[in-house]
Formats: structure tokens, sequence, C-alpha cells
């Protein structure tokens, strides 16, 4: 193509405008974590002239923080971990056995879920989860790992199709049981599937907030989230600690980000466009 | 070969048991509550039948609600998708430091949405006014957020500032699946920019544009972060969003079963606009 070497120029004036925009607000968050309250009377938008580093420990002191991350990596790893090895385990059953009646009315019954708004379980979810004692980061777990489900499934079905049924077959005529075919043939097939349903876990996981603030009561194990939601009020009178503390919420999630961008990506694309 | 059936039989129960107990006995539960006067806490309840649902139809409260959260979903919907498209386009297109901006904007998607409020909440409130107010413009000098006529304006801005990430992805995917040489077929043939556009990208892109408006339209219908973080639901109640008045009524205004009947319209509605919106989609891009 004639044109292939020159940049064009237009496009670029545009994206590079929208990347201010996306910028603007993470570079005042940044700064401002870094500020002291004279300091933002002075000048809001500069760059701070001498760094307040004192906001984050302040900020950890106040929120409790470690406390809160530790419970928030900790319900994110568990829900990714038990969401891989179940929802994978039902696709894998269900993709099989598709010409079964049983089977494929199962896959409907669980896709439909996709359409169920979840403030519409919200309510009666409460009541249950406190009669079954499950008002804590273990029923976080339990709850966020089948609200997935319904996605899940939907992504791990189609990607399992694509894969040889000739491939258990040799299995079977092996000697291999259902069970030993599906952990040691298909599990690691669906490695790349698996990757994207576990980046979308991760994700809505570690940032969702609707359903801590309706199942956990206790101080002791509020999530990320949770915790910038009850201290909001507190931070009213001094904003250079709520943003640092905003930052060191965002903060592992964009590490991770930067770490695993090309993945995240490219994770995100298949799992939604399949 | 009945082993093996019945292995299968087993993969599947943990995720059945769970999945009946977690969301389909929830969904029913509440729709019997929503046939009750319970509040939520009490011992006591009767059955009212209907009536919660005639309410609701009556209550100014819910209408409101109603009205707030089709207007925000609807201008997100097309702004996020003109945007994004556009952005897309952009990032498509012979540029310099292209996986750098590819990256940049897809960052918003990845962070909490609750926070990113408390951020823009703090834009609002105490930079955007000192803008205003030094450039003289008087829409900016005062906190959009506390105002009734503006502060769907202000959710409306934090929700595309976040949801044109996600979008802007999945339209660069289907950018992506176009191959080249039908724009140098169109290039020999002498069509401009815009007629390109219309007869070949948009066309091809069809089936992004179908799954980005349902997922747009979706996540707006269902907004409640972005309301804890930036108004509240108010001032008044300009900005309470569906799920934010199931929320505060049901569980703090001790209007359990009355929200619950709420939910169950709520549902509906949903299910009717994706259902919709697909049909109406699809049939477009069969057309093309």
């Amino acid at each position: 193509m004639k044109m292939s070497r020159h940049t064009n120029w237009p496009a670029l004036l545009l994206v590079t405008l929208g990347t201010i925009f996306i910028l603007f607000p993470l570079y005042m968050t940044v700064t401002i974590a870094l500020k002291n309250p004279e300091q933002m009377a002075h000048s809001a938008f500069a760059f701070p002239t001498e760094l307040h580093w004192e906001n984050f420990s302040r900020a950890v002191e106040m929120t409790n923080f470690f406390s809160a991350f530790q419970n928030s990596v900790m319900v994110t790893t568990s829900t990714v971990v038990l969401t891989l090895l179940t929802n994978s385990m039902v696709a894998y059953a269900i993709s099989r056995n598709m010409q079964r009646r049983f089977f494929k009315g199962l896959y409907f019954y669980f896709v439909s879920a996709m359409f169920i708004p979840f403030p519409i379980i919200m309510l009666p979810i409460v009541k249950l989860a406190s009669g079954l004692h499950m008002t804590n980061l273990f029923g976080l777990i339990m709850l966020h790992t089948v609200y997935g489900l319904a996605f899940n499934v939907f992504v791990y079905v189609g990607y399992i199709r694509s894969i040889p049924v000739a491939l258990e077959e040799a299995a079977t005529v092996d000697g291999a049981t259902t069970w030993g075919t599906f952990w040691r043939i298909i599990f690691p097939l669906m490695a790349p599937i698996s990757a994207t349903v576990g980046i979308l876990t991760c994700l809505s996981t570690y940032n969702d907030f609707l359903l801590p603030l309706i199942i956990i009561s206790d101080p002791e194990q509020y999530t990320l989230p949770l915790v910038q939601y009850v201290f909001q009020g507190q931070f009213n009178t001094d904003f250079n600690l709520a943003f640092a503390s905003y930052l060191m919420a965002l903060l592992p999630m964009i590490i991770v980000y930067f770490i695993a961008q090309k993945w995240i990506i490219n994770g995100v694309t298949q799992g939604s466009v399949k | 070969m009945n082993k093996r059936l019945t292995a299968f039989y087993w993969m599947t129960m943990p995720a059945v048991l769970l999945f009946f107990i977690f969301l389909t006995l929830p969904a029913l539960q509440g729709f019997y509550y929503s046939l009750t006067n319970w509040n939520g806490f009490g011992h006591q309840y009767h059955f009212v039948g209907f009536k919660n649902y005639v309410n609701l139809f009556q209550d100014d409260n819910v209408g409101n609600a109603y009205w707030f959260t089709f207007k925000f979903a609807i201008v997100v919907t097309i702004a996020i998708n003109v945007l994004s498209l556009l952005i897309a386009l952009g990032l498509n297109a012979k540029i310099r430091f292209r996986n750098f901006f590819r990256g940049i904007y897809f960052l918003p998607n990845i962070l909490s949405v609750l926070i990113v409020g408390y951020i823009f909440n703090y834009l609002f409130s105490n930079v955007f006014t000192i803008w205003g107010q030094n450039l003289g413009i008087t829409f900016l000098s005062t906190n959009i957020l506390g105002s009734e006529q503006l502060a769907w304006v202000g959710v409306v801005i934090v929700a595309a500032w976040q949801g044109i990430a996600f979008n802007t992805i999945l339209y660069l995917a289907g950018l992506q699946t176009i191959p080249t040489s039908l724009y140098e077929a169109s290039d020999l043939d002498g069509a401009g920019k815009w007629r390109e556009f219309w007869s070949i990208t948009f066309p091809l892109i069809a089936p992004f544009f179908t799954i980005n408006m349902v997922l747009a339209m979706k996540n707006s219908l269902m907004v409640f972060d972005q309301i804890v973080a930036l108004t509240n639901g108010g001032p008044g109640r300009a900005t309470q969003s569906i799920s934010h008045l199931i929320y505060t009524g049901g569980f703090r205004g001790g209007e359990f079963a009355y929200q619950s009947a709420n939910s169950v319209i709520y549902f509906i509605v949903i299910a009717m606009i994706s259902i919709l919106q697909l049909r109406f989609l699809q049939r477009r891009e069969m057309d093309n």
C-alpha cells in the first residue's frame, strides 16, 4: 500500500485527546494523594512540590488497609480457583452431552440467568445467606462463584465444542475414567479459555461492591471497596488522606494490569465475542 | 458406557445445587415476598395478593426512578457506542504508539466503579468548579452534582468515562476481522472515507455493534455503584436509579415486600428490553 509508512494524523490527534481525558482523573488522584491541604489550596493541578508520603501511612491506619487487602485477595483468589475448577467441569459435562435432553435443558437453565439482574435476588439472598450463616467471606466466595456461572458456562461450552472428541475416545480406550480424562486431558487443553475466565472473574470479584455491601456485616471482613465506602464519611475533612486510600485500593489491579496487559485485553475480547 | 454417563451427571450436581439454592430459590422467594406485606425483619406478615404491584404504579418515587434510569441508560448507551466506535477507528488507523494507546484506553475498565465515582465526585465539586470560576463559565462554576437538573449529566459522564473502555476493545476486535483487501478494492473504485465506513466497515462490524449495544444498555440499567459514590440518589431523588431504590427501600426503608414487587417488574422490563434489542439488531445485521 502506498500510504503505509505515513501516520494518520487526525486519528492520532483524536486518540491523544481521548487519552488526556482518560489520564486526567488518574493524574489528579496521584497528585492529590501526595499533597497536603496547604499545597492543595495553593494549586489544585500542579505536581506536588513536596511529597507527603505520610498520607499513605495514615490512610493505612485509618482504614485498616492490610486487613481489607488480605480479605480482598483471599476472596478474589478463592473465587477464581473455585470458578475454574467447578465451572469448567459442568461446562464439560454439558458440552459432551448436548444431545441429551437433561444436559441441553441445563445449559439453557444456566445461560438464561445472564438476563437476571442482581437487584432482583438481592433482598432474598441476604435472608438466605444469614439463615445459612454465610454472611462472611466464605459466603462471598460461594456467591461470586455461583453468579459467574451463567456467563462462564456459556464461554466454556463454546470452547470445549472445538476440542476434538477423538482425544477423549483414545483416552477411554486406554482405560481412563471420565474424571481422569477431564482432569488429565481436557482441563489442561482449556488453559487459554480458563485464562480468560480467570481474568474476568478476578476483575469483577476484586472490584465488586454491592455483594459485599449486603452480605458482610463484620468490619473485620470488609473488602477494599467496602472500606472506602464505610470510611467515606470520615474522609470528608481530609481529601488527601481519602485519595491516598483510593490509590492504594486501585493499585493492585493497576499493577496486575500492567504486567498482564496483553492477556487481559485478549482475554476480555475472546470472552465477550464468543 | 453407563459409568461414563454417571460421572457426567455427578460433574453437574454441585453447580446445579448451588445454582438452584442461590439463584433460582431467591428469585422464587422474591416473587413470594412480593405478594406479602413483610417489612424484612419482623416475624409476622400477611399475604396481600397483588396489592404491592398496584401501589407501585401509583408511586411517584418508583416512576421517578424508572424515568431517571431509562433516561440515563439511553444517553449512556448512545454516548458510549458513538465514542468508542470513533476511538476504535482511531486506534485501528495507522498511528504511532498504537499498543500504548490501546493499553491506556482499557485502563478504566479494570478500576473499581465505586472508587472512580469518588474520584469524580471530588473533581466535580472541587476541581471543575475552580476551572469554571477562573474561565467565567457559569455552567461549570457550581457543582453539577448538586443541581437537580444537571446531576444526571454528571453520572452519565462518569459512566461513559469508564464504559467506553470495554466497548472500544470490542469494536477494535471487530475492526481487525475486516480484511484490508476490501479497502484496497474500494480505494480503486474511488470510494470516499465516509462511503467506505457506511458500505464496508459498519456492516461488517454489525455483530459487534449488537453486542456492545446490548451490554452497554444492560449495564447502565443496573447502575448502582456510581450513584452511591456520586450523588446517593440526590439531590432530592433526582438521580435515584431502580437498583438504588430497591436497595435503600428494601433494606433501610422497611419496604422489603414492596421493593420485591419492584424487583419483579424490573426483571420483566430488563428481560424484555434485552430480547427486543437482540431481535431488532440481529434482524438489521441480516438485512445488510
